[in-house]
């Protein structure tokens, strides 16, 4: 399991592996296709983008959901996105600046993200989960300074999902 | 009178229903225990209900004084709370991070006395307090047992604490080594149970995943704590599950009178495991 640093924990340790200035900044291009689907009653997917380094926490490099609701009441429905709940978004508070962002109608979306990465295997993971519909998640490993391409694509939820890592 | 008689059995059967010696399993269930979001609109319910199959309404709704201890240890409120036929019902607003407690915790005495040559039991419902009360002048042979019964569900908002783990000492609870609201099937989960304060070893434990009228086999895992007091359950499905922790006995002694000087105590709760 990737999940064996619980939230319990995983504060401690999140400040340490994740603290500026240990490695050389790179950058992370997302492509995260949300599909087109036919249902009867169609809700725009929560949507949850992260980093595990392997064996260690999680860090949440975006969050789709309906941030514009009064009191703030869109985040009620966050922990449907269990996986990411768990590894990190039950540490969060919400909005959280740079991270939350509104939900995304099908179509392919495109993001970057410059997080402080210390060499190692990691794992990008984004997970979706629809209102009346399904879950689904894809993982994406990578290693660094190593870089490169890594491609996946979801069944349901989610279409192809890109990432690539250049320095 | 006979229908008088049954009348009054029926009534006096009613008023408490201690799970270790009954046969239907007591249960609260909580509508979810993993909550995201804040603010004063974020609420779970309850069911809360005596049965036979787990979870669904079909013998008596559950007839306890409910509490509520919040993440930092002081007391909350229930709220909307009804009783039905079949069970009761009743809210909590969750207005702060951290792990809830929604709990009753009942202590008793049960045993016998003799009076002019005549057996007789204390009644229902004796404490520790009333128990001098309840034995009549004269009483020889006197026989107690004291007993502790503890109901207890947890529901968590933002990350996990364990504020509300302080033991109390009083009957068996639970003192988490895995967190009960961080449950996910492929991670076998590690609970400590004490008895009075003390890590308990030799508890009978049971768990039975609800949703038992969808299947054929009960599924029950029984286990026994280990000199720690410790116990390992491994998951098989998704879902809530009842787990009943009790001091052993004999089963040629189920339904008779407690030994004498003993000491019975049991635990239960619902714990939901998430799918991975």
């Amino acid at each position: 399991m990737q999940f064996r640093v619980t939230g319990l924990t995983a504060t401690a340790l999140g400040a340490g592996l994740f603290a500026p200035g240990m490695a050389a900044a790179q950058t992370l291009d997302v492509s995260i296709t949300i599909p087109r689907l036919t249902v009867a009653e169609y809700h725009r997917p929560y949507v949850a983008v992260w980093v595990e380094k392997e064996g260690g926490p999680a860090k949440t490099l975006a969050v789709w959901y309906d941030v514009d609701l009064k009191n703030n009441e869109g985040t009620k429905w966050l922990r449907d996105i269990r996986q990411w709940w768990r590894a990190s978004g039950r540490t969060m508070r919400f909005p959280a600046a740079g991270v939350t962002g509104a939900t995304k109608a099908p179509g392919t979306h495109k993001l970057s993200f410059r997080p402080q990465l210390a060499p190692g295997n990691y794992t990008l993971v984004v997970e979706a989960a629809r209102e009346v519909g399904g879950r689904e998640l894809v993982r994406l490993p990578f290693s660094l300074p190593k870089g490169g391409t890594v491609r996946a694509s979801g069944k349901s939820e989610l279409g192809a999902v890109t990432l690539t890592v250049k320095r | 009178m006979k229908l008088r008689t049954i009348l009054i059995a029926t009534a006096v059967a009613a008023v408490a229903i201690p799970a270790s010696v009954q046969a239907h399993r007591q249960w609260m269930l909580p509508s979810m225990t993993v909550i995201s979001g804040e603010g004063d609109d974020v609420w779970i319910t309850v069911d809360a209900a005596v049965s036979n199959d787990l979870f669904y309404f079909e013998h008596q709704p559950m007839r306890a004084d409910i509490s509520v201890m919040l993440p930092d240890g002081t007391s909350g409120e229930v709220k909307n709370k009804a009783q039905g036929r079949y069970r009761t019902t009743f809210d909590v607003q969750i207005q702060k991070r951290g792990t809830y407690k929604i709990f009753y915790a009942s202590e008793g005495v049960m045993g016998t006395y003799k009076l002019n040559g005549e057996e007789k039991r204390l009644p229902r419902g004796t404490t520790a307090a009333t128990l001098a009360s309840a034995i009549p002048a004269g009483a020889t042979d006197v026989r107690t047992t004291t007993s502790s019964n503890r109901n207890e569900i947890f529901v968590t908002a933002g990350e996990p604490t364990t504020t509300v783990f302080r033991p109390t000492g009083k009957g068996i609870e639970l003192v988490p080594v895995t967190h009960p609201n961080d449950l996910i099937v492929g991670e076998d989960a590690t609970f400590q149970f004490l008895l009075d304060g003390k890590p308990a070893s030799g508890l009978t434990v049971t768990v039975i995943p609800g949703g038992i009228r969808y299947r054929d086999q009960l599924n029950q895992q029984d286990l026994t704590t280990d000199a720690d007091g410790k116990v390992m359950v491994k998951w098989g499905e998704p879902g809530m599950y009842w787990i009943n922790v009790t001091t052993p006995r004999a089963a040629r002694e189920e339904g008779a009178p407690p030994a004498p000087g003993g000491r019975r105590a049991s635990y239960v709760t619902t714990l939901e495991v998430m799918a991975p």
